[in-house]
């Protein structure tokens, strides 16, 4: 098998990626089969690719489950040995990336009981909050004569410019840092990493319900974190 | 009007409902209540475009470039493993 390289594949796998879109919120494409066989005859360039693609998502997905940057670059660099073991009995019922992924949360979890230095991911219930999506000073008395419930302190639109800085991409990632766990997880694989819920819920081991929940407080609370942060210099509560 | 479409839906249960909305599991009923609500009211738009530029934001964070000395070492991993 492994003398078995088509040297013609990477010209195509190239011209396929500088289509790419850079937004991450893609789906299998049929380029992604060509990839897999391509792997699976030993194709260096294919392999090369396949790390462009996920490595730093590999990464990120890593340090959900351990504690240190550098212990999250061993597990996506001993994942890749599960990937490429594994390649022969992808089945493409998910997408790659969900699969690899799941073999990602797979090591980071083994190596947690070898060095007992994983964070367990915590229970749903355990941090679920359960606290109001915006403060509840913002909003009108349930028993106001004509607004109940209505905005008091409405939100006020934000700056496209200032949403594309640098400076509010940071912020945001620092939101998402003080995140409870689960939540820090859900958010990574649906907003960061682009996975679908089925796929989150498959790589993490809850329902979809929950999955919802979670996402939901956590995008939630990082707008709120934006907010602050994009009106900073004003008098905020 | 806006009174009643008031009574049906406040801007403080809206935005409990957003992520459902934004996953297509609001049941029909919930979905005419929702969309009718921003219709009328600038704050919950406001809110709406927020959650959205979340997530958009969210997704450029998977934006980062792989060093060269780690792809080195992966490609080591690689020619290894054929060699099996």
């Amino acid at each position: 098998m492994v003398g078995h390289v088509e040297p013609l594949l990477s010209p195509e796998l190239e011209s396929g990626s500088s289509h790419e879109p850079s937004w991450p919120h893609q789906r299998a494409d049929a380029s992604e089969g060509l990839l897999i066989d391509a792997l699976r005859r030993g194709d260096e360039s294919s392999f090369s690719r396949l790390v462009d693609l996920h490595h730093t998502s590999m990464v990120r997905v890593a340090r959900l489950y351990v504690a240190t940057a550098a212990a999250a670059e061993e597990v996506a660099q001993e994942a890749w040995l599960g990937v490429l073991q594994g390649l022969a009995k992808f089945e493409g019922r998910c997408t790659l990336k969900a699969w690899i992924f799941a073999i990602v949360a797979n090591c980071a979890k083994s190596r947690g009981v070898r060095d007992r230095r994983t964070i367990p991911l915590s229970s749903v219930t355990q941090e679920d909050d359960g606290g109001p999506s915006v403060d509840p000073e913002r909003f009108l008395d349930n028993g106001h004569p004509r607004w109940p419930g209505h905005w008091s302190q409405p939100p006020e639109a934000w700056d496209e410019d200032a949403l594309v800085s640098h400076e509010t991409l940071e912020a945001i990632a620092a939101a998402m840092a003080q995140l409870p766990q689960m939540q820090r997880a859900v958010m990574t694989m649906r907003d960061v990493e682009g996975l679908g819920s089925d796929e989150t819920c498959q790589v993490l081991g809850i329902s979809e319900a929950n999955q919802r929940v979670l996402l939901h407080r956590a995008r939630s609370k990082v707008r709120k974190a934006l907010e602050s942060y994009l009106h900073e210099g004003e008098v905020s509560p | 009007m806006s009174a009643a479409i008031a009574s049906e839906l406040a801007c403080r249960e809206l935005v409990e409902l957003v992520t459902d909305y934004f996953e297509d599991r609001l049941s029909l009923d919930e979905n005419r209540r929702f969309e009718l609500h921003v219709c009328s009211c600038t704050g919950c738009r406001v809110y709406l475009a927020q959650m959205r530029a979340v997530v958009r934001a969210a997704g450029r964070l998977a934006e980062s470039d792989l060093s060269a000395a780690i792809r080195a070492e992966l490609l080591d991993a690689f020619r290894a493993w054929k060699r099996t």
